[in-house]
């Protein structure tokens, strides 16, 4: 086989030829001739009456060729944006979904809520007469707080949820868990905050309408993870043209990390401008609007209890959790602070008892959605703040008293319904506190003392679920799709092979991984594999990229077809050759008979099947086979983390000094593009624990809005990363893989705040919540002094 | 609207601008070269980082007209002029220095732009340096690991 | 952005001229076009003033280190001159920004727009310099005026900068994590009269001197020497800092800045 090209091997990527020398091809890279421009004239206030407004003197400006509001979109049948996940409350209603036109036709709801937009030939026209757009608000109450959303008398902000309440779910047992915690013999408390993030993917959003009136068929260029799921929300639930009328392209896109999984007013607007105003129309966002428009993560307000027996075993873990989901739902903002959350609240621990209540509130703000790692950062950051916390409390060792809760017997069936398939626990915590050196910490945390610094050490034991997910399971949770993935591959006559994936890859290096499996498979170059994806006019369907799913869900449908494939290769081969099918072997770029010289070229095979002179009786010509895989159960990438800092009490400056991680991520197909996975998500976390915030004024106005107050992590505020993999191999898919992607941004957050409040345990102070600044943390200091 | 003229990745060019129209709107716009990319407009991000006179701007935070004679550099002419990639490239992909792409440009002008004044940097002097670039999906591990690359294959 | 006319003049005096016709005159550009692409202000015309070779470079003269309106931080930092003669300026032009900020940002922009977090303010309000204008000298401590504000009349350009030399100087700067610019920065200069602090980025008027501090340094030149924190009436309070915090880091720099120039 050849190994520097297989599963496993570190191979360099072979897209990044054209992303180092400027030639990727991002959505604003694309332009039409006769292209026009999109400038959408956006609320102003978070809440507010919509009671007129006045295009006149916009509509008259240089360069414009149409302004369009809400009452249009809405008269030209272009349907409200839903959420695709239905989730009920635990008295059996229905979620409470208020409606979400693209441009607000009367209310406005957040800061940056579309009202109109401006099409012009360029850009500079388009804003010049966006500002002369004249719109008149009667302002209301607002209200940006989840907590303070609930409470009687607060602003009303949707009329079909009353309260501002979304819904009240619930997962577990109650009564048992509130007995485990009466009968406790410590319990463990404690209330945290799970702060909101922008995500800020380097590539802004965008996107580029060509409506083509010959043959009534739009196409869309789009900054999206999804583009086939885009489509079918475009088409199905949008009204804006039927399936086989509209293409969807995503070209190479900037990152997303979820925020770009969503079908957002501005595609729509765009698509239905495009057609109505009959000019192509390209809409990208600055960065600016990228913060008041992109899909917001997290925002959890947390209180729990964490029961033991008098042997220090867990008993049983309460939740009520509070999630605010913004001004509307966006498409899988249900599901975040549900499914993706609660169901991971055993962690890696044997937990008998667990019961979770989560409310999902409306507010002023941005709506909410799905951010990296997407509701089991949450729960992870709540469990392992409580293991820290408990074994503070308790006098243990916090590392040991993870190791005597650990699961150690798989398959595991947790009280919030996931099953785990396999793992080991102790491996990655033993493996990350060697690599971590915890036995020379007593040492550095002096050597830091006698500088007048403080040093701590915290840990991490994540798990998460990953590879979404089996359909049927999804679907009796209330998912709108099925959560399968497909692929084709194409043998071409000359033997080169074209592999059509519905996995979009938005810097997950696809193009490299996929092919290593082709190339592991049937023993060939990389240069004789292409990966297609992000095309709707090429890839028949595809439930796209995102929840860690590309590995286990979208190289395993690759698996399946090149079995076909590989099926098809030898009886072809076996009939040339007069062999039997069982001594065919792939080799070598050879199809041989197996003892034997008897061989074709890979080639040959191929041609073979495209000439079809002779192949065996009743075959079909060509070689081209294709394949949907739905997974069987979720996987569960799981690992220990810890993260070491010195803290400078006189300024709040909180310094990383080393941050280990030890994951098993299953089958590794490209240890190189793990490893910079694990380094992103780390470096994500480290910045949700200590940097990012995305915070507003009562009035709703966004506080952090730009680069000059959000935090983003910079190259200066890391250090280099200590990351391993050790792997026990998933036995539910055919690669054994488990997926890598949200890993980092979910096990670092903890292992962080573990080790600030182990830093400063001796100045008294006990809680903080996210982001540790170095204002909080000083003020924190200054409180307990 | 008064014309500007320079030199961009060795060719002469020229063409009419604004006042306002940035340095980057005339690369990217005017002569095609979407290669240096926008990711903010606080001057930031650093994805717009091209090289005017041999050092490194930020061509979002740069006027066309006033490059008026001057040689610029872009992504698109960093590699070498058989078409290979040039030292920083290359150790960028060896050392899967990227993911989405998207920063990689402006990252690449900016470590050229270090190299040039300090062809030996340690680690501290990198993250130092990347101060006005920013990347969201690497975490910087890796780009920090194909700098220190590049100045050992240069050294 | 608004449209505007651009003129980048290579003599002071057409700068003078295009600037009494109705421009407005334009450093590198590092703050104002952020500015304007946010479409914050509306000029009609900008004169670039950074194609003008008499405004720009690093001389002595006397016993000032001047230093050109149009000079780039890079320039300022990189400068052997400067180096040798207040060192602490040097690395002050080395922490403004970024390395591609510096590569065109001027001392001239920075202190003709006086953002209250901006680093150059404190070195000249420390050191004592003049700053020199195409029409008379100003005294640093007449020439910043608040917030935005300065001494400077309607298209009047800052020619230059005139340090005195000092004993010793040092600047520390406390950055505010997401724009890096000075959350609180504190410029310490000692001469033979005397000690000067200057303090950016934590005042609600801008730069300005802590007394307190200049008189307790000047007696005893010591981190030890350093009064309590200032009160925190007027200090700004934002995401980043409380005014109590910012008033706690006056002090907390100012030792620093102290024990650095040693």
């Amino acid at each position: 086989m050849p190994k520097d090209t297989g599963i496993g091997a570190a191979v360099p990527r072979t897209e990044d030829r054209r992303f180092t020398t400027g030639k990727g091809r991002y959505t604003d890279d694309f332009t039409v001739v006769g292209l026009h421009h999109a400038v959408f004239v956006r609320s102003p206030h978070a809440h507010a009456r919509v009671t007129g407004i006045d295009k006149s003197a916009a509509e008259a400006a240089p360069g414009v060729v149409a302004v369009y509001d809400g009452k249009q979109l809405v008269g030209d049948g272009v349907g409200n944006l839903i959420c695709g996940w239905a989730v009920s409350s635990k008295d059996g209603t229905p979620m409470k979904m208020g409606a979400w036109s693209a441009l607000a036709t009367d209310t406005v709801r957040y800061v940056g809520d579309a009202v109109a937009v401006v099409i012009a030939e360029t850009k500079a026209q388009a804003r010049d007469a966006a500002e002369m757009v004249e719109v008149e608000y009667e302002e209301l109450p607002v209200v940006v707080d989840a907590t303070d959303a609930l409470k009687p008398g607060a602003p009303q902000i949707h009329p079909e949820a009353e309260g501002n309440l979304i819904y009240d779910w619930e997962i577990g047992d109650a009564a048992a868990t509130d007995g485990a915690i009466a009968n406790a013999a410590k319990v463990v408390e404690i209330e945290l905050v799970n702060n909101r993030l922008a995500p800020n993917a380097m590539e802004p959003r965008a996107a580029m309408a060509v409506y083509d009136a010959g043959t009534d068929h739009l196409t869309l260029h789009t900054t999206s993870q999804n583009p086939h799921v885009a489509r079918l929300v475009l088409s199905a639930f949008y009204q804006i043209a039927p399936e086989h009328k509209l293409r969807v392209i995503a070209p190479d896109v900037g990152g997303g990390f979820g925020s770009k999984i969503y079908i957002y007013p501005e595609e729509i607007v765009c698509l239905w401008a495009a057609r109505k105003a009959g000019v192509p129309v390209k809409w990208t966002a600055d960065r600016t609007e990228a913060f008041i428009t992109d899909a917001h993560g997290r925002d959890h307000v947390s209180k729990a209890q964490l029961a033991f027996d008098s042997n220090n075993r867990i008993t049983g873990l309460k939740v009520n959790t509070v999630a605010n989901l913004g001004a509307y739902m966006s498409l899988f903002s249900s599901c975040v602070p549900t499914y993706l959350y609660a169901t991971l609240l055993s962690g890696q621990y044997v937990i008998p008892n667990i019961y979770c209540d989560v409310k999902a509130v409306y507010t002023n703000t941005v709506p909410v959605d799905a951010y990296r790692g997407a509701g089991r950062p949450e729960a992870c950051y709540l469990i392992e703040r409580l293991m820290e916390k408990a074994a503070k409390e308790l006098g243990v060792d916090p590392g040991e008293l993870r190791r005597q809760n650990f699961i150690t017997q798989f398959p595991y069936q947790t009280p919030v319904i996931m099953t785990y398939d396999i793992g080991d626990f102790s491996q990655t915590l033993d493996a990350a506190r060697a690599a971590a050196d915890v036995a020379g910490f007593a040492q550095r945390k002096a050597a830091s003392e006698a500088k007048g610094r403080k040093r701590g050490l915290g840990y991490s034991c994540y798990i998460e679920a990953c590879g979404i997910a089996p359909s049927a399971a999804v679907g009796s949770l209330g998912a709108g799709v099925g959560l399968w993935e497909s692929a084709e591959v194409r043998v071409n006559p000359v033997g080169s092979i074209e592999v059509l994936t519905g996995s979009h890859s938005h810097g997950q290096g696809h193009e490299t991984t996929f092919a290593q499996v082709v190339s592991d498979r049937f023993d060939l170059p990389m240069d004789n594999i292409k990966i297609v994806h992000g095309d709707t006019d090429s890839v028949q369907f595809g439930m796209g990229t995102y929840g860690s799913r590309s590995g286990a869900v979208g190289m395993s449908a690759i698996v399946k077809a090149l079995d076909k494939v590989e099926a098809k290769v030898k009886k072809i081969a076996a009939h040339v050759l007069e062999a039997s099918e069982a001594d065919i072997v792939i080799e070598g770029g050879a199809v041989k008979v197996q003892g034997t010289d008897k061989q074709m070229a890979w080639h040959e095979v191929g041609l073979a099947a495209y000439t079809a002179h002779n192949l065996p009786e009743g075959m079909e010509p060509g070689l081209k086979e294709g394949a949907f895989y739905d997974p069987t159960n979720f996987t569960f990438p799981a690992g220990c983390y810890i993260c070491e800092v010195e803290v400078d009490p006189d300024t709040g400056v909180v310094t990383v000094e080393n941050f280990t991680a030890a994951d098993d991520f299953g089958q590794v197909i490209n240890p190189l593009i793990v490893e910079g996975q694990v380094h992103g998500g780390i470096a994500q976390g480290i910045g949700q624990a200590m940097l990012e915030h995305a915070v507003y004024d009562e009035s709703g106005q966004p506080l952090s809005g730009s680069y000059m107050d959000y935090t983003m992590p910079r190259a200066d505020d890391l250090p280099s990363f200590k990351v391993s993999t050790h792997e026990t191999f998933c036995p539910g898919n055919p690669l054994g893989i488990k997926g890598c992607g949200e890993a980092g941004a979910i096990g670092s957050p903890p292992a962080l705040v573990n080790a600030v409040l182990d830093a400063l345990s001796g100045m008294g102070v006990k809680h903080l919540d996210m982001p540790l600044t170095p204002r909080r943390v000083w003020e924190a200091i200054n409180a307990a002094n | 609207m008064p014309k500007v003229s320079m030199t961009v990745n060795g060719k002469a060019v020229s063409g009419e601008v604004e006042g306002r129209t940035l340095l980057v709107e005339f690369l990217r716009e005017s002569l095609r070269l979407t290669g240096t990319h926008v990711g903010c407009d606080t001057s930031q991000c650093g994805a717009c980082v091209v090289h005017v006179n041999g050092e490194s701007v930020k061509s979002c935070t740069t006027f066309a007209a006033a490059c008026e004679g001057a040689e610029v550099t872009t992504i698109e002419g960093m590699a070498n002029a058989d078409g290979s990639l040039g030292t920083i490239q290359q150790a960028f992909q060896d050392n899967h220095g990227l993911q989405c792409g998207f920063c990689t440009p402006g990252m690449v002008m900016s470590a050229a732009d270090l190299l040039k004044q300090n062809p030996d940097p340690s680690e501290a002097e990198i993250r130092e340096w990347l101060e006005g670039n920013l990347c969201r999906c690497t975490g910087y591990h890796n780009i920090v690991r194909s700098i220190k690359a590049a100045a050992a294959a240069n050294a | 952005m608004y449209s505007f006319d651009y003129v980048k003049p290579s003599s002071l005096q057409d700068a003078l001229d295009a600037i009494s016709g109705g421009g407005q005159p334009l450093g590198g550009g590092q703050t104002l076009i952020p500015t304007l692409k946010q479409r914050l202000a509306m000029p009609e015309a900008l004169v670039d003033l950074t194609g003008i070779a008499e405004l720009k470079g690093v001389s002595m003269s006397g016993d000032k280190l001047s230093v050109g309106g149009a000079t780039r931080h890079a320039d300022v930092a990189a400068s052997a001159e400067v180096k040798a003669k207040i060192p602490a300026l040097a690395a002050l032009a080395g922490q403004i920004g970024d390395p591609q900020v510096r590569n065109r940002g001027t001392i001239g922009g920075s202190i003709a727009n006086n953002d209250p977090a901006a680093c150059y303010p404190s070195a000249v309000l420390a050191l004592g310099a003049t700053v020199r204008t195409d029409k008379r000298e100003i005294a640093a401590d007449d020439y910043f005026q608040g917030l935005f504000t300065t001494a400077l009349e309607e298209g009047e350009v800052v020619v230059g900068v005139d340090f005195p030399v000092p004993e010793k100087a040092a600047y520390q700067k406390f950055v505010q994590p997401a724009s890096r610019f000075a959350l609180t920065g504190v410029f310490v200069a000692k001469f033979a009269g005397g000690v000067r602090v200057a303090v950016t980025g934590a005042s609600q008027d801008g730069v300005f001197r802590w007394s307190e501090a200049e008189a307790a340094l000047s007696s005893n030149f010591s981190a030890d020497a350093v009064p309590a924190a200032p009160v925190a009436d007027g200090m700004i309070g934002d995401i980043h800092g409380t005014p109590e915090y910012r008033a706690h880091l006056v002090q907390v720099m100012t030792k620093r800045a102290v024990a650095a120039a040693g």
